[in-house]
């Protein structure tokens, strides 16, 4: 089993009118099954409300399943005495950075999460230290978080996770309030953190670009896995994602619509520099 | 009815001891009609620049005219330049609090004092402007989804009747559907009712496939002020202060540096796919691919 199962998943929650009668019952997860390996970059993609979110919330017991079952670390997140365990295993980072942190200072917005487990102080300074490296904001520790820029105090986030020595962290749409190069750190501090630490990241995300380095992607429609395999798998179909809602890197796209016209372009190209030897291909091919 | 902002300062904590300066002495003259992105890194002083415009924050020093007039004399109507200039900030959909949708976007032209026929006239027309279906009037906003309650938002400006729309990163947190979806939703408004937008993105992508005119902020001053394509030629600088040229202008100079005759003055994929047409064009026509 890896690090994460989750079989034959469903969520469903009831819609209440204003007076608090049934209105009806809406399923937000339709029998997803997955399974993640420790160490792996997976992507969840998908359109708004087609059930990622409230998938991610069943991985660090926010949320429990109407039906099937879903083990972090081989726990079951149903059990109540796995709780603590599970979401010190899975930690989870949010959207809005300013809704993650309260510390006054960083190290100490870093350091809550270790205190509240009960580490040693010694140790808790120790994991501050290293988790604030880890994601290149170290020289910042005795800052006010609220004189960070967006990606900055998101990688200040991240590093309140990994203070709690996690072996998997669940991104949910990081960087959907950041600036492009603040995008870029987060990124770039995520993809150290699985490379370098061999921590798992599920990453949930509308840019298309920060999914091409990922092992797995897995795209969601009305609740259910409707696609799944690599980056390059999952690309190559252009006008199914464009169904779904979603879309494609420009890279991928430009190739793609240049195949259309006729070009011996392959489909799934993901960096311009995969770009540039299949149009060294074409020249060579048509001359 | 152009805007006009004459060296606007905006110091935030100026009493205090950490006072900062979010606006630097800015001069721009916002004409009718045109579509106007906005960029800059996060705290740059972009969204304290819209809020600006139609009299929400005070400048700390300077001038602002809307249409010849000063929208800080004693006798200027602010309640109409607000309804004159639509704001429509990051996440709107927070601030949906009615039972339905056609309730909430009710509610600004029913500040206006308008009949209430003409209010539901206003209120029909901004939800369909932003493509909304009528199977969702009578639901309760929360119920949409993100991109759905986020029109809702836009509708509930529109339904004022704005001359100037701006939008402070509408597509945050969308899917890349409902991204396009909202995008051309806007540049349609604009072209069926002539209205002035200006856009506040994170995306270089959107901006350039969208907007005539880019203002660049950076550190409170404007940075650049021209069309796309004059602004990306900038890459280098923009991407010193955040910022970076569109994925497609990177994909021109990775060809332009292993030897492909091809311009990277390209801003969207349709450019690309043209320039790349036309390089393909000139070796057939040249006979040999001899680069």
């Amino acid at each position: 089993m890896g690090i994460i199962k989750v079989k034959d998943l469903i969520f469903e929650y009831i819609r209440r009118d204003e007076e608090g009668n049934v209105e009806g019952i809406t399923t937000a997860v339709d029998n997803v099954s997955l399974d993640v390996s420790q160490g792996d970059f997976v992507a969840i993609l998908g359109h708004n409300g087609s059930g990622k979110s409230t998938l991610a919330k069943h991985l660090n017991a926010i949320l429990y399943p109407t039906e099937g079952t879903v083990w972090v670390d081989g726990k079951d997140t149903q059990k109540d005495e796995y709780i603590w365990d599970i979401r010190q295993t899975a930690g989870m980072v949010f959207q809005n950075p300013d809704n993650q942190i309260i510390g006054q200072i960083v190290e100490e917005d870093v350091g809550f999460g270790p205190e509240n487990m009960g580490v040693p102080t010694k140790e808790i300074w120790e994991r501050v230290d290293e988790s604030l490296k880890a994601v290149g904001m170290y020289e910042f520790r005795h800052y006010s978080p609220n004189k960070l820029s967006g990606g900055q105090k998101q990688r200040v986030s991240i590093a309140g996770v990994i203070a709690m020595h996690p072996k998997c962290i669940i991104l949910d749409e990081p960087t959907a309030m950041l600036d492009p190069k603040g995008r870029r750190e987060v990124i770039r501090a995520v993809r150290a953190l699985n490379d370098v630490e061999r921590i798992t990241v599920i990453l949930i995300t509308h840019y298309m670009e920060e999914v091409i380095y990922a092992d797995k992607v897995f795209v969601m429609d009305q609740g259910k896995i409707t696609l799944q395999g690599t980056p390059r798998e999952v690309f190559s179909k252009v006008e199914r994602l464009k169904a779904l809602r979603l879309d494609v890197p420009q890279v991928t796209l430009l190739a793609h619509e240049l195949r259309q016209e006729g070009f011996p372009m392959p489909e799934g190209v993901l960096t311009k520099e995969e770009f540039r030897v299949a149009l060294d291909n074409c020249v060579n091919k048509l001359f | 009815m152009p805007i006009i902002l004459d060296k606007v300062n905006h110091i935030y904590g100026q009493d205090t001891g950490t006072p900062l300066r979010a606006l630097n002495n800015i001069d721009l003259v916002i004409p009718d009609g045109q579509f106007i992105g906005i960029i800059g890194h996060t705290g740059s002083g972009k969204s304290t620049l819209v809020q600006h415009l139609n009299g929400l924050m005070k400048a700390t020093s300077g001038n602002i005219y809307f249409n010849g007039e000063d929208i800080d004399d004693e006798d200027f109507d602010k309640k109409k330049l607000r309804s004159k200039v639509g704001l429509v900030f990051q996440y709107p959909e927070h601030q949906l609090f009615e039972t339905d949708v056609f309730t909430d976007v009710c509610f600004g032209p029913k500040n206006l004092g308008l009949s209430q026929k003409e209010i539901e006239l206003r209120a029909y027309e901004a939800l369909k402007l932003v493509g909304l279906d009528d199977e969702y009037f009578y639901q309760s906003p929360f119920d949409l989804s993100g991109g759905q309650k986020r029109r809702v938002a836009i509708a509930g400006v529109l339904a004022m009747k704005p001359q100037v729309l701006v939008l402070d990163e509408p597509t945050a947190g969308l899917d890349p559907k409902g991204r396009d979806e909202i995008l051309e939703q806007v540049a349609k408004l604009k072209k069926e009712t002539g209205i002035t937008v200006i856009l506040v993105s994170h995306s270089m992508d959107d901006v350039a496939r969208y907007v005539d005119r880019i203002i660049v902020m950076n550190k409170g001053c404007i940075l650049y002020d021209d069309t796309p394509r004059a602004v990306f030629r900038h890459y280098a600088k923009l991407e010193e202060i955040g910022l970076a040229a569109p994925q497609v202008t990177y994909i021109m100079r990775e060809l332009q540096a292993h030897g492909y005759d091809v311009s990277d003055d390209v801003t969207t994929i349709d450019e690309a796919k043209d320039e790349i047409k036309r390089y393909f064009a000139g070796l057939v026509a040249t006979g040999k691919g001899n680069r």
